[in-house]
């Protein structure tokens, strides 16, 4: 050793492991528009679709007319239902164990419902075709209105399952009921309502809106008939699960298909599922012997992808005088559209939804949903959702504002009051989960002192005097959340999606000259994996992260897993990617011991070598050990350095966050300005600072959007009110403020380096904070729960309800 | 997403563009910046088989500040915003295009396609009634000249006639104080509410005060009672709250996705109100 | 539908096309040219995912139709980088994670690049009121501001160095 050896900090600084901010490697290529989106691939002869859609919500397809259509130049095919039924694709299933049509079949159930698929030598002549096809509708009654879709002699809208009393989850006690869910005990939470010194109800409802992700969703399928293989590029979030779907919907072998998910430009959970976009350009390329593109507009994806939300739930919850909650009860009409395509593991059809005890300590709890159809688009679980858990969090944290001000109580101190103690984890909820890690008090403390909470309660309660003196027109709220979240689904023996258990993978291969590539079976759309992940394997097998290539994507190369969303990377693969790189280091292990000639034991790991036990002096590097591996003849083990790991987690994680949101609003106009937000967040072991810092500004982003604008409405004939961004609010720069970010760190215990996944927190807390902020601005005039969007009308018409326009 | 065909025409000079109007009548659409006209054309909901593009034509352009100030219709929102005379002589210009879509849209759009295309929500007419503009039209029987206070008939409907194309607008220098208050969902939107305001005070008193309103009718509403209203008086509360009675008396918006009535009636009569406090004071500080 | 023969300079260099006159700028970039880093994200020209520079303005390519284009001088993103690599924008944008996703990126440094020029030390507020016309969903526009803010900082400095 010498001053020329580097000390152990710069030789774990130079790995860029866990923990380090670490500049992202996929930006050399984003900054310099270099990218690879779908819609960037042309290849020779390639085609272009596109389907007309139907403009009425609700309507049977009498007549289909494309002869004016083939006649115009440039246009190859027009596909219908007619021309996919003898394939069987004319119906496809869901993830939730329903069907869905690919093309109207004698009838459409959603305004912009796919009715034909146009093939054309390129996009404008797609467009042009599209205006001469002629199609006959007959209008029907539209039911947009979950509650009157159950009621006695409403239309029935699924009538392709009219006669069956039994759903892909249970008993249908309606032609548009869908399911029946159940979790907790319902006596028992009755009983315990029935006696409670307190007893809080309300109906909340969060409403429907849209991940809407920059990119639409598309598709370039690409049927080779000579070596008879498929391959489609897309917009999957999920590209093994597309290829195994794709070979059992087409007949296809599995091993002659191939999916590529290239650069995606944002997914949120809309680009999970099957659209019928994707299996017209599959058909669409086998009949036509030529490479078929579809890429949707912006109003196609509004309209007609997964949409997210739109949950009314009734809540009642008890507690005692002094603030102990005792029991609560939900009951949730969950408003799926005309199909139940709901992006759930197929075990959980609300998905869950029953995380609703959030982050308290409720003995005795019971959660209902009743899924009913409407003449919606199909979806609901999208957005940053982690499957329902948005809802659930919304709801909570909503309860626990109304109980706090039917108490006369601060809702800090009736949230602190029961909060699960560190002491109780890992937790079992009332409604069964096994909560990995906490220390919510020490998260809510720094909290509560960082904005100093008590200061601005004495703010707001000054300015509440001078509103009543008339010296202002603005009110202050402060919007408080803790939210509990549930993710890194999850655990095969209960968690899959279309029978796909849902693990996921890590292969790793050592070269000679010491640097590796892994593959993975997850898939980025912006959470800069191939940075993140290679800085996970640095820390393991102790070659620098600069020197690992990270690859997903490609079906042909990468290990099957179950793809990106939910947060579920990190939690599983990011486990599987930790176990592979020790299952590297082991046989490392071996080869560095035989190389310094001493047992296997008596080597030790330090950072990126193995050194002697007790000299050492004597050690050997990674980067001697990977050519050892290519280069020496090793009694007793194989040429190379590769591993792979297929990890099933024994549990899902539970990432935590206390966020505070301060607004003035101006009760004049509706207008609202966030003056701070504090966001803490655990996601246990973090791996990138930087990364989690953008997570959470991008979700707290989507939050702000959600709770102060944006929505998709219908009117009562099921036409799409927000079907443009003019009308669907996505803030800019300008409505967007700066957020402070702060964090603890409670380690998963079950997971290989406590890490538990950060991508959807921002958005399961913020929405609740904004919108507590919203409801907290009039606590003071009684409001105990208006609807969102607070946009700046419904909040000009909250103040003018409670007479503040004088 | 596609726009339907057409064929596409750039003349030289007005006279050539009056010619080719004239020609093909209603078949053919001028276009300026484009950025009203291209996203109907996107969502299909126009078609036509003649585009005339005027960017080629140099006398829609140029800004002339004296005592009249003279903008050429392809003026552009950008060239408004950054022109240094105008600046000075007429500032609510400058502030009511700085509040127009995002800086995108406005180095394309001009003043002359948002006044001349008759859409409620853009912003312009409202501010040209108030300054008590003139529109200069040209067509094949030569130049007349419209008030912009006479211009508007409906939504999409105008004074100018199929085969006139609306080359400059002129209005004399602005007196005392004016403001633009703008009240949206976002930037990039339209007005859920705008006041255009003029006012000159002498003495403590308003000597002449101009209203308009923009997003609350199916067309930009002068409101004459309003102004009037403000006249004579110290701009107190008395004579303001008259003007936003006389202005709430002109305007007949509809509900949308914006609000229904009664909002839109509310926040019309707050937005009045600072832009009347806001010109107000420019008035009393010299600053037009 | 006859194409009209179409003469641009795009990045520095004279290209020549056939399109329609109706084909949308960004079409005939993207398509015709095969410059893919400008992006299309909506159909009503809100996103700005296809903004480009041209004329020394920065427009949103989805709304000028080919026609209107000729003869014009457009930069897009794939310009910006010089030949001792990345221009200093692109550099804070890796620098400062202004970028997740990607796919407004483009559009997005292509704007921040006409802004430093109109205002080459602009406040946070002018950053936010400049940038207002392109959307990102990822980022939530702290970091692609502090790039911004950092890119016309260093700007200044290599200015002040080489005075």
């Amino acid at each position: 050793m010498n001053d020329l050896t580097p000390s152990r900090e710069e030789r774990t600084a130079n790995l860029k492991g866990l923990g380090c901010a670490r500049k992202r490697v996929e930006d050399a290529r984003f900054t310099q528009g270099k990218g690879n989106y779908v819609d960037d691939i042309k290849l020779p002869g390639m085609l272009f679709g596109d389907f007309v859609r139907s403009p009425y919500a609700h309507a049977r397809v009498i007549s289909i007319n494309a002869e004016a259509a083939l006649a115009l130049p440039g246009v190859i095919a027009v596909l219908t239902a007619k021309d996919l039924e003898p394939l069987g694709l004319h119906w496809m299933p869901t993830l939730a164990g329903d069907r869905q049509m690919v093309l109207a079949d004698g009838k459409v159930l959603f305004q912009g419902q796919e009715v034909a698929f146009v093939v054309a030598e390129n996009r404008y002549v797609a467009a042009d075709a599209i205006e001469l096809i002629e199609v006959e509708y007959e209008e029907l009654p539209v039911v947009t209105d979950p509650f009157k879709a159950l009621e006695d002699g409403a239309t029935v809208l699924r009538e392709d399952i009219a006669d069956k009393l039994e759903g892909a989850h249970g008993p249908r006690r309606h032609p548009n009921h869908i399911f029946r869910w159940e979790a907790g005990d319902e006596a028992a939470t009755e009983a315990v309502l029935a006696e409670a010194e307190v007893v809080a109800e309300e109906t909340v409802y969060y409403h429907r809106t849209h991940p809407c992700p920059l990119e639409t969703c598309g598709c370039v399928a690409s049927m080779d008939k000579i070596n008879g293989k498929l391959t489609v590029w897309g917009t999957f979030q999920a590209p093994h699960v597309v290829r195994t779907v794709a070979s059992l919907l087409s007949g296809i072998a599995e091993h002659n298909i191939r999916v590529v998910s290239p650069d995606i430009g944002g997914g949120f959970g809309n680009k999970v599922g099957v659209y019928p976009g994707y299996v017209c350009a599959i058909v669409a390329s086998i009949v036509t012997a030529r490479p078929v593109k579809w890429i949707e507009d912006r109003m196609d994806n509004l309209m007609a992808t997964a949409f997210a939300r739109d949950y009314w739930m009734k809540g009642r919850i008890a507690a005692t005088k002094d603030g102990r909650i005792t029991g609560l009860w939900c009951h949730t009409t969950a408003d799926h559209g005309a199909f139940d395509a709901c992006a759930d593991p197929t075990k959980f059809p609300a998905g869950f939804f029953h995380i609703c005890t959030g982050s308290y300590d409720i003995p005795v709890a019971w959660v209902g949903v009743d899924g009913v159809y409407t003449n919606k688009a199909p979806g609901g679980v999208a957005y940053r959702c982690s499957f329902r858990v948005t809802e659930a969090a919304y709801f909570i944290e909503r309860m626990i504002e109304v109980l706090a001000m039917k108490l006369g109580m601060d809702s800090a101190e009736l949230r602190a009051k029961n909060f699960i103690r560190k002491e109780q984890f890992p937790y079992t909820s009332a409604l069964g989960w096994e909560y990995d890690s906490g220390d919510y008090h020490t998260a809510w403390d720094k909290a509560l002192k960082a904005v100093d909470y008590e200061g601005l309660r004495r703010e707001q309660a000054e300015r509440l005097e001078a509103f009543r003196r008339g010296e202002t027109r603005t009110l202050m709220g402060i919007g408080l959340t803790f939210f509990t979240e549930i993710v890194g689904a999850g655990p095969v023996k209960n968690c899959d999606i279309l029978g796909m258990g849902m693990f996921d993978s890590c292969e790793i291969r050592i070269h000679p000259t010491g640097s590796a590539i892994a593959r993975l079976g997850t898939i980025s759309q912006g959470q800069g994996h191939a940075t993140t992940f290679a800085q996970i394997l640095a820390s393991e097998i102790g070659i620098p992260a600069d020197d690992i290539t990270v690859e997903e994507g490609d079906t042909d190369t990468a290990p099957y897993g179950l793809g990106t969303y939910g947060s579920r990377s990190t939690p599983v693969a990011g486990a599987a990617t930790a176990l592979a790189g020790r299952k590297i280091r082991a046989k490392a292990q071996m080869i560095a011991a035989w190389l310094l000639e001493v047992h296997d034991d008596d080597v030790e790991w330090d950072i990126d070598r193995f050194a002697v036990k007790g000299a050492p002096e004597r050690f050997k590097t990674m980067k001697e050990i990977a050519f050892a591996a290519y280069n020496q003849a090793i009694p007793g083990l194989e040429p190379g350095l590769e591993a792979v790991s297929y990890y099933d987690p024994p549990n899902m994680t539970y990432p935590f966050g206390a966020y505070v949101c301060v607004m003035d609003i101006d009760v004049d106009t509706g207008t609202a300005d966030i003056r701070q937000f504090y966001a803490l967040d655990d996601c246990g072991t973090r791996i990138n600072p930087m990364v989690i810092e953008g997570q959470v500004h991008g979700g707290l982003t989507e939050a702000l959007a959600i709770a102060m604008g944006q929505e998709i409405a219908y009117d009562e004939m099921g036409n799409v009110k927000t079907g443009t961004l003019m009308d669907f609010f996505l803030p800019t720069a300008w409505e967007t403020p700066n957020y402070v970010t702060d964090w603890t760190e409670t380690p998963s215990p079950h997971h290989p380096i406590g890490a538990k996944g950060v991508g959807e927190s921002p958005n399961v807390g913020g929405v609740p904070a904004f919108s507590n902020a919203v409801h907290d601005a009039f606590r003071a005039f009684g409001l105990t729960q208006t609807h969102m969007p607070h946009d700046h009308w419904r909040i000009w018409q909250t103040a003018n309800r409670l007479g503040l326009h004088g | 997403m596609i726009p339907p065909a057409f064929d596409y025409h750039r003349p030289a000079d007005l006279p050539a563009a009056v010619a080719l109007l004239s020609e093909h009548g209603e078949d053919a659409r001028l276009i300026a910046g484009g950025h009203s006209l291209i996203p109907m054309m996107k969502l299909r909901m126009t078609a036509f088989g003649h585009l005339i593009d005027l960017q080629g034509v140099a006398a829609l352009r140029g800004i002339e500040v004296g005592a009249t100030v003279r903008i050429g219709a392809m003026t552009t929102q950008h060239e408004i915003l950054t022109h240094a005379g105008l600046a000075e002589a007429a500032p609510i210009l400058a502030e009511a295009a700085r509040q127009i879509a995002d800086p995108q849209v406005r180095y394309m759009g001009t003043l002359g396609g948002n006044v001349a295309n008759g859409d409620p929500g853009n912003d312009m007419p409202g501010l040209m009634q108030c300054l008590d503009a003139t529109y200069h039209l040209a067509g094949p029987d030569g130049e007349r000249t419209v008030a912009a206070r006479a211009f508007y008939e409906a939504a999409y409907v105008t004074a100018r006639a199929e085969d006139e194309i609306l080359t400059a607008v002129s209005f004399a220098r602005p007196a005392g104080g004016g403001a633009y208050e703008k009240q949206k969902r976002k930037i990039g939107d339209y007005a859920t509410a705008a006041a255009a305001v003029q006012i000159a005070m002498e003495g403590g008193r308003v000597t002449a005060a101009s209203v308009a309103m923009t997003n609350l009718s199916d067309v930009p509403v002068w409101s004459e009672a309003a102004g009037a209203a403000l006249v004579g008086s110290a701009c107190d509360e008395e004579a303001v709250a008259a003007a936003v009675a006389a202005m709430l008396a002109d305007i007949d918006p509809a509900s949308d996705n914006r609000g229904p009535v009664e909002f839109k009636r509310h926040v019309a009569g707050v937005i009045l109100r600072r832009a009347i406090a806001r010109a107000a004071d420019r008035a009393e500080g010299g600053q037009a | 539908m006859s194409k009209m023969h179409l003469k641009l300079t795009v990045n520095g260099q004279a290209v020549e096309t056939l399109a329609e006159p109706r084909e949308l700028l960004i079409h005939v970039l993207r398509e015709r040219l095969d410059i893919t880093g400008p992006h299309i994200g909506c159909e009503t020209s809100h996103c700005g995912a296809c903004t480009v520079d041209m004329d020394g303005k920065s427009v949103k390519a989805c709304t000028v139709f080919a026609a209107q284009a000729q003869g014009a001088e457009i930069t897009t993103v794939e310009g910006l980088a010089g030949p001792d690599g990345m221009h200093v924008l692109q550099q804070m944008f890796r620098e400062h994670h202004g970028l997740q996703c990607g796919y407004c990126t483009p559009g997005m440094i292509t704007r921040a690049w006409r802004l430093l020029q109109e205002t080459p030390r602009p406040t946070e507020e002018e950053v936010r009121h400049g940038m207002a016309g392109n959307l990102c969903r990822c980022t939530g526009y702290q970091n692609i501001v502090k790039a911004i803010l950092a890119a016309s900082d260093a700007m200044a400095a290599q200015k002040e160095a080489a005075e």
